[in-house]
């Protein structure tokens, strides 16, 4: 670059402050119009949104702009576009829906919203449980796999305040059961999964279960869906399958609660999530 | 006799906080309760044994040791602040370092207060102070008014930090953004605030210069406003005397735009102005050159401090704030663009002239890197005032990025030069220890600040679009876990930024205690005193 010939240098104001002077230099004729431009334009914009208050209210602006109204809109637009199909979904038999390609398609992803917002929470949002929350992508249900329990178990929930909830207690068996007894039964239940277990102990323990848990949990172990008992002999634990964790459930019980939907979800919803949850791998 | 006075005084206050101690209804109130007794026994025991001894002449030299401590203090919070910082920034990304035993005291949510307090205030309040009491007696030719009344507000002003830090920790606070500490604390902070601008225009009234220096306008605005802002804005009535918890006197919506309307201008005049009174004396002196354009001051500084007061209610777009004063706030953001941009052209054009210096000054290159964060923040401030930008913006890390380009880039850089200006010039040495080290300074901070401000950039902008993605029939795809799973390596290149950022504070530290310890005192003395 070729050096420009020197400008004429600006006047300082003729101030010092500790030797810092000041340069005489006019406003920079960019900034200046940009400066005026950004004020035309907010006196344009406030002149077409809501911008100044008055005693009751406010100027409304000529293009009638309003966030609530807008966000209104936006979800009667698409409540009126879902009307058809969700008034279809509500009414639908469930077991008929995967079988109608498009009604199918429109309950999985309302269900998903609804698992997402709703469920995730203690289903996670891949919705593999966690510790005390049920898995619901393997085939293994407490209370059925079917879609239509699946859909009553979200209506109705298990083991809250309403009348229809699943309804069944594990007991707090160390209450009335020997310290033995219970590390007997638990080495029982360790050897239905294979588990390491002291043969002894467990064959006591068989005795003991056979009182004290089949009536639930079968003879086998295989558990009841009716009484939503969960089957020891798959290696599958919603709690936990190791010796400490099972001897901690036996002593104390278990009262997993889940709410009941119905009340807060619309009919098409439930339908929907039931729906989401019978495709994600386990559905019967 | 003024000695007696506060012997009285300072033996009630003793008193006062260990009966406040004793009745007090929480942990928190308990434990600021006893720090008060102990200042006020230490302070009361310090006066006794200086009770009628002679009290030195009163000397007409500038008055530099309330400068002296505070730089130490800046030095200190800084690496506080960026240190807590850091951890959090890890906490977010490796959440199990939220230890089960620091539950209560260390984890995030109570961490988080302390880092933007710790850095804000701590960090840049005692900066501010500091340079303002520097420059105000340099600039005004005179020594600060009122005696050890500055002492006053220096202590004052840790004893506030302090109180605030432990609070957060021990779980006191109002829940208001910037405003946390509780309401005893702030009755200090106004008395002490108060105390700097009572010190600091008793100095500009006594001045010998027939002018205002423009550094000064920006700094008396930094502070009359940021007291008139931190009074309104914690109003509140104790639900005790002696506890912490208070009760807002304000609710709902207006509670909020309140808080805004503060929280808003603590960036505006804390962090804008005062800084800018920063920039407008250390710029031109490292420089050597004169400001730009005076012209340009004058009129940068009047539109900016009659629209920045107004642009609070773009922080509460899209909420139960109404449509029309959330107009007002973006319009306003959008006009305040170019009184913003007023002092980054005064700061930069003031380099015409002296542009081969950025090659050799290390210092003037970070004081110039600052100034242009300065003119980044203040362009992307207005871009995200505007609602349709907000809407994908609010809530996201992008104000998290933005907020960090404007404290790390313009605001710690401008007072990291200021300190590298000003610890020679206090300790009276030649010379910096090191400018190989301000060098490496320059470049971790920078490379931190930019791994901070685009990660940040990257998950806010992936988040708002991944909260807003519906599917064909309008529902929503991710829930909100996704979006913090997906965010993950962003927050460890966010860590590192961090680190990278701390570590050049550090060596910086280093490099200004080897300054005063190593280097040679300057032969000739300057004018230590005002220039008559």
């Amino acid at each position: 670059m070729t050096k420009k010939p020197e400008k004429k240098e600006v006047e300082t104001t003729g101030h010092s402050w500790d030797g810092i002077e000041e340069l005489n230099n006019p406003l920079p004729r960019w900034w200046v119009w940009t400066f005026y431009a950004t004020i035309a334009w907010g006196i344009v914009y406030m002149i077409a949104y809501p911008a100044w208050p008055l005693i009751n209210g406010a100027t409304r602006g000529v293009l009638g702009f309003s966030t609530r109204a807008e966000v209104a809109a936006d979800i009667q637009a698409v409540t009126d576009a879902n009307a058809a199909i969700e008034s279809k979904l509500a009414a639908a038999d469930l077991t008929t829906v995967s079988a109608d390609t498009e009604l199918q398609s429109y309950a999985v992803n309302a269900g998903g919203a609804v698992f997402r917002t709703n469920c995730s929470q203690c289903h996670g949002s891949g919705a593999a449980g966690a510790k005390g929350y049920p898995n619901l992508l393997d085939d293994d249900w407490l209370w059925g796999g079917d879609i239509e329990a699946i859909a009553y178990t979200i209506r109705h929930g298990v083991r809250n305040d309403t009348d229809d909830a699943h309804f069944s207690e594990m007991s707090a068996f160390g209450e009335f059961m020997e310290e033995a007894e219970i590390t007997q039964v638990v080495n029982h239940v360790l050897s239905l999964t294979g588990q390491d277990h002291d043969a002894g102990l467990a064959a006591a323990g068989a005795v003991v279960f056979e009182e004290n848990c089949a009536s639930c949990h079968m003879e086998d172990g295989s558990g009841d869906r009716d009484q939503g008992a969960p089957n020891l002999t798959d290696a599958i634990w919603l709690y936990g399958g190791d010796a400490e964790t099972i001897t901690a459930t036996v002593t104390n019980g278990r009262f997993g609660v889940m709410p009941a939907w119905g009340p807060r979800l619309s009919d098409a919803q439930v339908n929907a999530v039931a729906a989401y949850v019978h495709q994600l791998g386990g559905g019967e | 006799m003024w000695n007696y006075l506060k012997l009285i005084i300072l033996g009630l206050i003793a008193l006062l906080a260990a009966i406040a101690a004793n009745f007090g209804r929480d942990l928190p109130y308990q434990v600021h309760a006893i720090i008060i007794m102990l200042v006020a026994g230490g302070l009361f025991l310090w006066t006794v044994r200086r009770t009628d001894e002679p009290s030195p002449p009163t000397s007409l030299e500038y008055m530099d040791g309330v400068v002296r401590a505070g730089v130490i203090a800046t030095a200190f919070w800084g690496v506080v602040g960026f240190l807590v910082g850091t951890y959090i920034a890890f906490q977010l990304a490796f959440p199990s370092l939220n230890f089960e035993w620091a539950e209560g005291f260390a984890n995030f949510g109570r961490l988080r207060p302390l880092h933007t307090s710790a850095v804000i205030f701590a960090f840049g309040g005692n900066a501010l102070i500091a340079t303002s009491f520097y420059v105000v007696q340099r600039t005004s030719a005179v020594r600060l008014w009122g005696g050890n009344y500055a002492w006053f507000v220096f202590w004052g002003y840790q004893l506030f930090i302090v109180l605030a830090a432990t609070g957060y920790l021990l779980g006191a606070t109002q829940s208001k953004e910037y405003a946390e500490p509780e309401w005893y604390v702030d009755i200090w902070l106004a008395i002490v605030w108060v105390s700097y601008l009572v010190v600091f225009m008793g100095t500009i009234l006594t001045r010998k210069e027939r002018h205002i220096y423009v550094a000064n306008w920006f700094t008396l605005s930094f502070i009359v406003t940021v007291a008139m802002l931190h009074i309104t804005n914690n109003i509140s009535i104790p639900v005790s005397i002696f506890g912490s918890k208070s009760v807002q006197l304000f609710s709902g919506v207006q509670d909020a735009m309140t808080q805004w309307w503060y929280g808003h201008n603590a960036v505006g005049f804390f962090l804008t102005s005062g800084f800018l009174g920063m920039m407008y004396y250390f710029v031109p002196k490292q420089a050597n050159r004169p400001v730009y354009s005076y012209k340009l001051s004058i009129i940068h500084f009047w539109a900016l401090t009659f629209l920045y007061i107004w642009a609070g209610p773009h922080h509460l777009h899209y909420t139960a704030l109404p449509d029309w004063a959330s107009t007002l706030g973006m319009v306003f953001s959008i006009i305040l663009w170019m009184p913003s941009w007023g002092g980054m052209i005064n700061g930069l054009m003031t380099l015409s002239g002296a542009w081969d210096k950025l090659r050799t000054d290390p210092i003037l290159r970070i004081m110039v890197l600052a100034i242009g964060f300065y003119g980044m923040s203040t362009f992307e401030g207005p871009v995200m005032s505007i609602r349709a930008v907000n809407a994908l913006s609010h809530y996201t890390d992008w104000t998290i990025g933005h907020v960090h380009s404007g404290a790390l880039g313009w605001n710690g850089m401008i007072t990291f030069g200021a300190l590298y200006y000003l610890t020679p010039a206090l300790w009276n040495r030649e010379r910096l220890y090191s400018l190989s080290l301000v060098n490496w300074h320059f470049w971790l901070a920078t490379i931190g600040i930019i791994l901070y401000a685009s990660s940040m950039w990257v998950t806010g902008i992936m988040e708002g679009l991944m909260w807003r993605e519906v599917d064909a029939n309008g529902f929503l795809v991710n829930s909100f876990a996704d979006t913090v799973a997906a965010k993950f390596p962003m927050y460890v290149v966010r860590g590192l930024g961090g680190v990278m950022f701390l570590a050049g504070a550090i060596i910086m530290c280093y490099n200004l205690w080897m300054t005063v310890r190593r280097v040679p005192a300057k032969a000739d003395t300057p004018a230590m005193a005002p220039a008559e």
